[in-house]
Parts: structure tokens; sequence; C-alpha cells
């Protein structure tokens, strides 16, 4: 299936959707490109962030269109249809085939851009219905069907669509027909939702003379974060991640990135994490300007502290500064909570959880008791046990030989069928046993002792007490 | 009158010796350190203000050949910081905590923030400690703990009531470094000891009853060493003192008691 074509290929008359056998049969030699939509789509939001020089309101439009809102855009371009003209000249330059419409109304512009054949198109405030008129009823961002039934029903182009009775196309063709001719014609609103992020917070310092000991880079640290945390003051959002660019005298850029698990505004939170990784910072010659990036940042809203329903009740207590300090001294994945899990096979019943994100509710406790420490893998042991269901006699773990004098068991955990096929029939019998000495292991053996579908009948040893 | 003047000079004598070795100077404020009890007579009597000192660093090891992986020696941090409320730190160079066994002994992982540090234990330990917020910290060591890294840690614990441990372990038996001085309040021995049946009166049944531990305060500022023998904590995290029967053989044998008997029925001349 051909996904696209070139200007050339459309000439020879291969079009998209056409199979590529039939295209191979008409033109022999064809030049093909495997399709790669997802890089199609990164480009595609590359461009919408491009064409952020004409409006600060962008969308791509998968999978070929890029929505601009231009409302009150166009005076500083010089007028509506110079502002086109020079954006399919830039996007020409780039080597982009571009056609642009502008209109009232999304679906307007749509089906001009598309439709008309013009590359350029600049449809007059309420005109939408004579624009639309001579168009295909495909032009309305139609389900496919829909578009082939109104064809089979003599329904070709749009103005004979406007002036059908609705209450029949309603009925044979629900209500995502009208809506569409609807939100082109401009009688439904349809607002583009522009994805790409609000203005990010920066702020420089250059310097006169160019700057290298720390004491005068934590100086100008204060000073930047100060600043960007008024205007994270003014917007009410808080800050996550901070990069700190430092520009050198010989023009290259060295950075330092932290991260908060909160969002947070306060200064001197903020300076003391950025002072911190200064000694990572090689000023070269000197450094000529610092800039304080925040490319993430979240609503912060101011917090009324203490406040519980009894008078001595404390909010949980907020770590968070403590957790960023940390963090940033030790690396990503180093602070964690752990999260319980309702399983009971031990590998699976607990797990490492970021900062960030919330601890889900324990569990209930389901009071078989479990060892403090527990061996990233079981470790095989020589153990002597009566089978099928005694605990073993003795036991060696690494060259040293354990006799058993008490012990607690078994406590059957089978396989979790659910998670793979290969664990229907596992099973592990585990044993609390007591040596000599007191000291208490958790040893568990492979398979039920009878049915050697249920495991080896190897014994491991697994934790400690 | 002169009864009550001695007792008072006494007492605040005793109170600038502690103010001064706190830093707080000679005079003015002295608030008394505020403790943990671990609910037993025996332990809290022998401790100086009636239980372990918060605000200040402990030191827990285990011993013999648990030194490595410090089990009971960690269960034993665990039940202590059990029984306070408030957000612990644990900081450990490996992931071999089980999470489900903490939990058991009342310390429960919504209270839990695990930090992964092995060169920088001490650092975070100190870091952790200044935390006003937080009810303890808890490090594990592999090996060396000297004077002034402890002495720093001491000093980073007594700014607000966190309990501070350090959970030494080593990958030697009986390793020297264990022995060497710190400036810990207090250093703690866990040692594993022969359980007791589950049944007293049914010794052959199978079983296991509460884990036993020898617990030794080696050395505490304000108190002789002393050993106790207490049974592991329960789910609330509190102690119990040991049946005095632990240590002995599980059932005497009944030929001897025969013997007894005789003996005691025909005494020898």
């Amino acid at each position: 299936m051909i996904a696209g074509a070139c200007a050339a290929a459309r000439k020879l008359g291969l079009s998209p959707g056409m199979p590529l056998a039939n295209a191979q049969a008409m033109v022999p030699g064809l030049t093909v490109v495997d399709a790669t939509p997802e890089e199609d789509a990164a480009a595609l939001d590359r461009l919408a962030a491009w064409c952020l020089r004409v409006t600060p309101m962008t969308a791509p439009d998968p999978p070929d269109g890029v929505w601009l809102d231009t409302t009150g855009c166009a005076h500083l371009h010089g007028g509506e249809p110079t502002m086109l003209s020079a954006l399919l000249e830039q996007l020409d330059e780039q080597g982009y085939v571009a056609r642009a419409a502008l209109a009232d109304t999304p679906g307007t512009a749509h089906a001009v851009a598309r439709f008309s054949g013009a590359s350029s198109t600049v449809v007059n405030p309420g005109a939408q219905a004579d624009a639309l008129a001579m168009l295909p009823v495909s032009a309305l961002r139609l389900d496919p069907e829909h578009g082939i039934t109104l064809r089979r029903l003599g329904l070709d182009l749009i103005g004979q669509l406007v002036t059908a009775p609705r209450g029949p196309l309603a009925r044979r063709f629900g209500p995502a027909l009208l809506r569409r001719l609807d939100q082109a014609l401009g009688r439904v609103p349809e607002p583009i939702q522009p994805v790409l992020p609000p203005e990010v917070i920066q702020v420089r310092r250059s310097f006169v003379e160019p700057i290298g000991t720390a004491e005068s880079i934590v100086s100008v640290i204060a000073l930047l974060v100060a600043e960007a945390c008024e205007l994270l003051e003014q917007r009410g959002d808080g800050a996550r991640r901070l990069d700190l660019l430092f520009e050198r005298v010989d023009g290259t850029v060295q950075a330092v990135r932290i991260g908060t698990a909160r969002p947070s505004r306060d200064a001197r939170h903020l300076a003391r994490l950025l002072d911190e990784r200064v000694e990572e910072v090689d000023p070269g010659l000197g450094i000529e300007a610092m800039r304080l990036v925040l490319p993430l940042v979240e609503p912060l809203a101011l917090t009324q502290h203490g406040g519980g329903l009894l008078p001595g009740e404390q909010e949980e207590a907020d770590l968070s500064v403590l957790v960023d300090r940390l963090t940033n001294r030790l690396g990503p994945g180093k602070v964690y909570r752990m999260q319980m899990l309702p399983s009971d096979v031990p590998e699976r019943a607990q797990r490492p959880v970021p900062m960030h994100e919330p601890l889900p509710p324990a569990p209930p406790a389901t009071g078989w008791p479990r060892p403090i420490r527990l061996l990233e893998r079981p470790e095989p042991v020589d153990a002597l046990a009566l089978m099928p269901d005694h605990p073993p006699q003795c036991f060696t773990w690494r060259r040293v030989r354990h006799r058993i004098t008490r012990a607690d068991g078994p406590e059957r955990i089978t396989g979790e069928w659910w998670r793979r096929d290969g664990e229907l029939a596992a099973v592990r019998d585990y044993w609390i046993v007591e040596n000599e000495a007191g000291r208490r292991f958790w040893l568990f053996r492979q398979g039920d002792g009878v049915d050697p579908a249920t495991g080896s009948l190897g014994w491991f040893l697994h934790g400690f007490f | 009158m002169r009864k009550g003047v001695g007792d008072s000079g006494l007492a605040g004598l005793r109170a600038a010796v502690a103010a001064l070795e706190r830093g707080w100077g000679t005079t003015g404020e002295t608030r008394p350190d505020a403790t943990l009890p671990f609910g037993l007579p025996c332990l809290d009597d022998h401790l100086p203000g009636g239980g372990l000192t918060l605000g200040a660093v402990h030191e827990i090891a285990a011993g013999g050949p648990e030194v490595e992986h410090g089990a009971a020696a960690a269960a034993f941090a665990a039940g202590l910081l059990g029984r306070l409320s408030g957000p612990v730190v644990w900081i450990g160079p490996r992931r071999d905590l089980f999470v489900p066994g903490l939990a058991s002994m009342g310390l429960f992982p919504s209270r839990l923030l695990m930090v992964e540090a092995r060169r920088d234990a001490l650092l975070v330990m100190e870091e952790a400690l200044r935390h006003p917020d937080l009810a303890g910290v808890v490090c594990e060591i592999d090996g060396k703990l000297d004077l002034v890294a402890s002495r720093r840690l001491q000093l980073a614990a007594e700014g607000c009531d966190v309990l501070g441990l350090v959970l030494r372990r080593s990958r030697r038996f009986d390793d020297p470094a264990l022995r060497q001085p710190s400036a810990a309040q207090s250093r703690w021995r866990v040692t594993s000891l022969p359980s007791a049946p589950p049944l007293a009166h049914a010794p052959d049944v199978p079983g296991l009853g509460p884990a036993v531990w020898q617990l030794e305060l080696m050395r505490c500022r304000g108190a002789e060493p002393a050993t106790w023998t207490v049974e592991a904590p329960d789910a609330q995290g509190r102690l119990a003192v040991a049946p005095v029967l632990a240590d002995r053989p599980a059932a005497p044998a009944p030929a001897r008691r025969a013997v007894a008997r005789r003996a005691a029925g025909h005494p020898h001349p």
C-alpha cells in the first residue's frame, strides 16, 4: 500500500492508498521507501513548534497538517495574504511542499487547503459556505464510509449537503456528519488544542568580566534563582527541573541539571541544590554568562499549614527538601520507597517506587511470618530431609553446615499461573528453620516432594529472620 | 534541709555536666533527654533516663556469624522504630531488606524512605539526622565507623528528638573494626539464642515459638554494660522477657529424672 507519493509519482498516476504491486506494475523501477509514521509524527510536531514564529497557538494535525490560530497576529506580518505567502516561502526554503488556507473556522481552512487546489487561499470572513460549496463532501473530515454513501446518494458537493434537509441526514448518518458541517460553517465552535507548552521560564546574567571562582558562581546562582522564583510566583507554579547553563569564554556550554520531588519555588532550597553541584563545573578560562532554564514546572498553590482537626495534629511531614538533596547527591533511583504488593511469591511482594509517585496502600497483612532480609536470588543449599513433608535435618550453605533443631512449616506458595504459563504447576514449600545457635533461616524446597512436575526438589535459602 | 540542698546540688551539678557535654552552656536551658522506653522494667531501670535516648546515635551489631546479614539486629531496630511515629529513613548499601518482614515488627512501608548509599552512607545519615520531621534514621554500614565520624553523627542527632541507629555489618566474622571505640550514645549486640519449644508443657510438639535473643549492652553513657535474654519484637515492636528456661535443652531425658528422684528418695550417707 502506498502511504505517500511525491509530485513526480502523482504525475505518473500513482496515488496514496494504491496497492504497491499495482504501482510497481505501472512504473517499473519505482523507488520505494518504507513509511515511518512515528518519525512523521515527530517531524510534524517539530514543524508545529517551528510555526510558533507566526502565532503562539499552533498544534499538529496528523497526518499531514498543522493548525495555526492566527487570531490577532496577521497585522504583525503585514496582513493575511502576505502572512500566508511569507509562511509558504519559508516552508519552501526548508524543502516542504505546503498549501495554506485561512478561514474563520478550522473546518473550512482544512477543506480549502486540501481540496481547492490553490496553494494559498484566504477565505473572507463569513464566506465559508461559498468557499465550501464546490468542494467534495470528503473535505469535511468525514468517516470514509459516510463519504461513499453520500456520493451514492448523489450528494457530491458540500453545497448540496448544505441545502439538503437536515432531518433525514441526521437520521441516516447520525450527529457526526452535521457536526462536521456546522463546525466548518462556524455554527458550532471548534477550538484547537495547542499542545506546545507555554513559554519556558529562563533568566540569564552575562558578566562584564568572565568569572571562574566557586564563590562568584554561587552568588550568581542566588540572583538567578531569586529572579526565577519571582517569575514562578507570578505564574503560581513551582519548578520540578532546573537547568543551569554556563556559557564559557571559549564558546562551549556546560550544564548542570537538578530535579525536585515536588514543585518548589523556595529560592533558598533551589539555590542550595544548585550550589552543591557547582564543583562539577569546569570554568575553563572563565564564564561569560549563566542561564537558568526551568523546562519543567508544575502548578504550586499556596497551602496553609497546620489546621488539623485536633489542635496538636500535624500534617504529613514534608520530606521533599531532604529527598531533593539526597537525590541530587546520590543520583536518581537511589532514594525510593517500598511498596508492598499483594503477592505471596517473595520476589514479587515488594517493589521500589520513586519518591514523586504516590504510594498505594499496602495489601492487608496475611499474618504469615516473613524474614527481615531477603536474598536477591535464592541460593542453593545441600539439605538432608525426609520427603515429602519433613523439614530438613541439616543443610550446608556456603560450606558451613547448620544442624536444625526446630522448624516450622511448610508454607506452600504456588506459582502465579496468571502471569506465566510455566508457573501453573510450580510449587515452593517454605520452612522457617532454627539452627543449634538459634539463628533462623527461611528455606524452601522446589516442588511439593511428590510430583516431579511441581519442581526439582532442590533446597534453597531465601532469607534471614 | 541539708539533705534537700545536697540533693539539688548534686542534681544541679549533673545537669550542668550534661549540658556541658551537649554544648548548651553551663546555665539556662537544660532539657530532660527524651527517651524511648523498652517497656521492660529490667532494661528501662538500667538505662539512664529510663530508655533509649532520643536525639542520639546508637550502634547495633549482630553477634557471631550473623554479622554479615544482621537480620536480628535489623529486626531489633525495626521494633524500636515501630514504636515511634513519623517517617523513618533507612540507608543501606544493598537492597536486601524485606518490607513485609519489617511491617511484621510494626514498621510499615508508608513510613519508610529508603536510600541506597554505600560510600556516602554516613554523609546521608548526617543530613537526615538534621531533618526535624523524622522519627528515626537507620544506617547500615559495612566495616569501619571511626571516632570522628561517629562524633559528627552524634552532634547532628542532638539537634532534635530523632533516633539514630547505626547497624554495623561486616563480611568478616569477628571483625576487629566492630570493636573500635565510637562516640555513639550506646552500643548493643544482638545474638540469636536457641528458642524455647512453642508449647512449654509439650516440648515434643514441633514448631517455632518467638525467637530469643541475647541483648548485650556493650557500652552506654551513664550505665554499666549488661546482658539480657529477650524475645524478638511482636507485631507492635515490643520486646518481652524470655522465659528463663530458654537456654536449657528442650526436653530433659526421662532417665535422668528417674535418677534424680531416686537420689532424692535415698540420700547418700
